[in-house]
């Protein structure tokens, strides 16, 4: 047959990440552990390179959106399948967090009992079943992950073997979460009912409020998501990666061609609503509060407007879309509160008919252009 | 026989057993009068695809209509007919797309395709090509291959997948006989309709299957291409089984060469209508009669 010679140049490129990308990885590495400790705690407050505890807290929480931008970008940017319920996983990872934190405030609450003021409020003698473990913080460490995996998983199986996609898909994953908040909006349910959980003391002992341990979750949410970040290109990166842009692709394809197609976006899937219970579980004790909201249907859909607002299949579009769409938020319902849900849909509309690659896209046809 | 000479056959026996473990399916000792059913492709009888009084009905309307069909091992088989013939759906059956309300479907003698699922069937050797070209359109040519690649299908395996100096070499061979080389880090989603088809018959290759599926592989491409099709898949029969659905006849024609010896089927209403050489068939009053209409 042919000669091989020439194959150097048919050879894809198998690294992960460029030197540059690396780069950009360590910057932000450099800004998220030494940059803004430094700015928040020891520059002194009035100076105009102080970080005020405010902005850590805004910062903090997006970042823990922008690790569900990224698991949304994994399921839908790079497998095709849009979820329209990873509102739940969050929450779920929130509230297996949430747990732990109620326990912490001992005899600190109104009520001044051993119980979570909610349940005395109920009237509770001893714990429901779901709180036996809630004293300990491994074991709820392991139930933010076990919870919404297992959750995904059996959805998923189920879903998957049936062969349901596209749009039927999205809806149900919808109704998923909007069944999952009426449940936890039920008092009898032992989550707070609508109030959720909140006024939280301490977490392993440490008192919550404090700038040091402010601080702390903000490194540790920032690592968690450059961790993941690298972890998804890594998967992006592998034969797995190009297995789900086929899924994605050609279905019918990639099952004639021997792949089992439900393997593949079960894993997937889970892998994306584990990375979602993680990020909730940094958001509760950032944020100070966990309520059924967090599962409402539109909480959902503003995962996936980040994902498309940012650039699907980029990995780090969704990131960008994340601080993007939310830092807008968060100025927006400062200066016009009634207008934020009016912008957003602007957006989503402009983004998709004039940026279907969102700003990653215009960013990379600018440096095109510049080029030539 | 001896007593002595029995209590060493067992030993042997079990000496045997405990070496090499028992395949499940083929019952052990029980088995030894019929043949052994491990799950291999098993051509012995000549047959490698055996369809048989199968019967597909979509509300009342039997696209299949008690088809019997065999296609030994090696052959490269033509199948004509008519729009509704029931061609594709046939292809769906054996690749364990559509199930059959009735009818046996065998791979080899021992493999039944109606107990298997599609990515199980493309496993054991049964590769489809589908009317319409379907390639990943996002992946570059060269990642279209690699996936075609005969490796481990699993998800941990895919994962840390490292391709080989050898495989390397394979998907290079590959992109030479598809005549795809320049275009390898093109994005597929870019390439000409012909050249997807090639590709997609290129993705087949790489998972090396025993038996082909072409469902009109020449659609969309230009007679030079063809032509180079026909020749390719002509190199192709005897190493492989194949079974390509076509309406151009004079595709047919160029694999055919005129031989006698080799079988154009043709399909009218779910089942067989006439079989032969290509002049016997195009001889026959019947067949003249469903593609012309008198």
């Amino acid at each position: 047959m042919s000669a091989v010679l020439p194959m150097a140049a048919v050879a894809p490129p198998t690294r992960a990440l460029s030197m540059k990308s690396w780069f950009g990885v360590f910057a932000a590495l450099i800004v998220v552990v030494v940059l803004a400790p430094v700015l928040n705690l020891l520059v002194p407050d009035g100076n105009v390179f102080h970080m005020s505890d405010y902005a850590v807290a805004l910062v903090g929480k997006i970042m823990c959106y922008a690790i569900c931008a990224l698991a949304m970008d994994l399921i839908w940017g790079y497998t095709g399948i849009l979820s329209l319920g990873h509102g739940v996983f969050f929450a779920l990872g929130g509230y297996a967090m949430g747990m732990y934190l109620m326990r912490q405030i001992g005899r600190d609450g109104q009520y001044k009992s051993d119980m979570p003021d909610f349940m005395v409020f109920l009237n509770w003698k001893e714990y429901p079943w779901h709180w036996l473990v809630s004293d300990s913080f491994i074991a709820q460490m392991l139930l933010v992950v076990l919870v919404p995996g297992l959750l995904a998983f059996v959805f998923g199986f189920f879903a998957f073997r049936s062969r349901i996609k596209g749009v039927y898909f999205s809806i149900i994953t919808q109704a998923m979460t909007f069944a999952a908040m009426l449940l936890f909006f039920r008092n009898e349910t032992g989550f707070g009912g609508n109030n959720g959980f909140t006024d939280f003391k301490r977490i392993l002992g440490i008192p919550v409020a404090t700038p040091s341990m402010r601080m702390f979750l903000f490194v540790l949410t920032g690592l968690t998501l450059i961790g993941f970040y690298l972890f998804a290109r890594w998967l992006i990166a592998s034969k797995f990666g190009r297995v789900l842009q086929a899924i994605r692709d050609a279905e019918g394809r990639v099952m004639f061609t021997g792949y089992d197609p439900i393997r593949y976006k079960l894993t997937i899937w889970v892998i994306s609503a584990v990375m979602c219970g993680i990020a909730g579980a940094l958001y509760v004790p950032q944020v100070g509060i966990i309520n059924p909201s967090e599962m409402s249907p539109a909480a959902s859909i503003e995962m996936a407007i980040w994902a498309a607002v940012g650039g699907r299949a980029t990995l780090i579009g969704p990131i960008v879309g994340a601080f993007f769409v939310n830092g807008a938020k968060s100025w927006f319902t400062q200066a016009f509160p009634e207008f934020w849900l009016y912008f957003l849909g602007a957006l989503f509309i402009a983004v998709t008919l004039f940026l279907p690659q969102g700003i990653i896209g215009l960013v990379r046809r600018a440096k095109k252009e510049t080029k030539v | 026989m001896t007593p002595d000479l029995m209590k060493a056959g067992t030993r042997a026996l079990e000496e045997h057993e405990r070496r090499v473990a028992p395949k499940e399916s083929s019952g052990g000792r029980d088995a030894s009068y019929g043949r052994v059913v491990t799950g291999e492709l098993d051509v012995a009888h000549g047959a490698i695809l055996y369809l048989d009084d199968i019967t597909v009905s979509f509300d009342g309307f039997k696209a299949l209509n008690a088809l019997s069909l065999s296609i030994s091992a090696g052959e490269l088989r033509c199948i004509i007919g008519p729009n509704g013939a029931g061609k594709t759906t046939m292809m769906d059956v054996i690749t364990g797309k559509t199930r059959p309300d009735v009818g046996k479907a065998f791979f080899g003698s021992t493999i039944d395709l109606l107990r298997l699922r599609e990515n199980d069937i493309a496993s054991i050797g049964i590769g489809r090509k589908f009317q319409k070209p379907t390639v990943f359109e996002h992946l570059t040519v060269f990642e279209n291959l690699e996936l075609a690649l005969k490796a481990d299908r699993g998800v941990p395996a895919s994962m840390f997948f490292r391709l080989s100096g050898a495989q390397l070499d394979r998907i290079g061979e590959m992109l030479a006989l598809i005549h795809l080389k320049d275009s390898a880090q093109r994005i597929a989603g870019l390439l000409s309709h012909g050249q997807k088809q090639w590709l997609e018959i290129g993705m087949l290759l790489m998972q090396d299957p025993k038996l082909l599926l072409l469902d009109e592989p020449v659609a969309g491409m230009t007679d030079e291409e063809t032509e180079r099709t026909a020749e390719l898949f002509l190199s192709l029969e005897g190493n492989h089984s194949l079974v390509v659905v076509e309406h151009d006849m004079k595709f047919i024609g160029e694999l055919t060469q005129g031989k006698p010896s080799k079988k154009v089927t043709v399909l009218h209403e779910g089942s067989v209508l006439a079989e032969g050489s290509l002049a016997d068939v195009q001889a026959n009053d019947k067949v003249v009669e469903v593609y012309l209409g008198r």
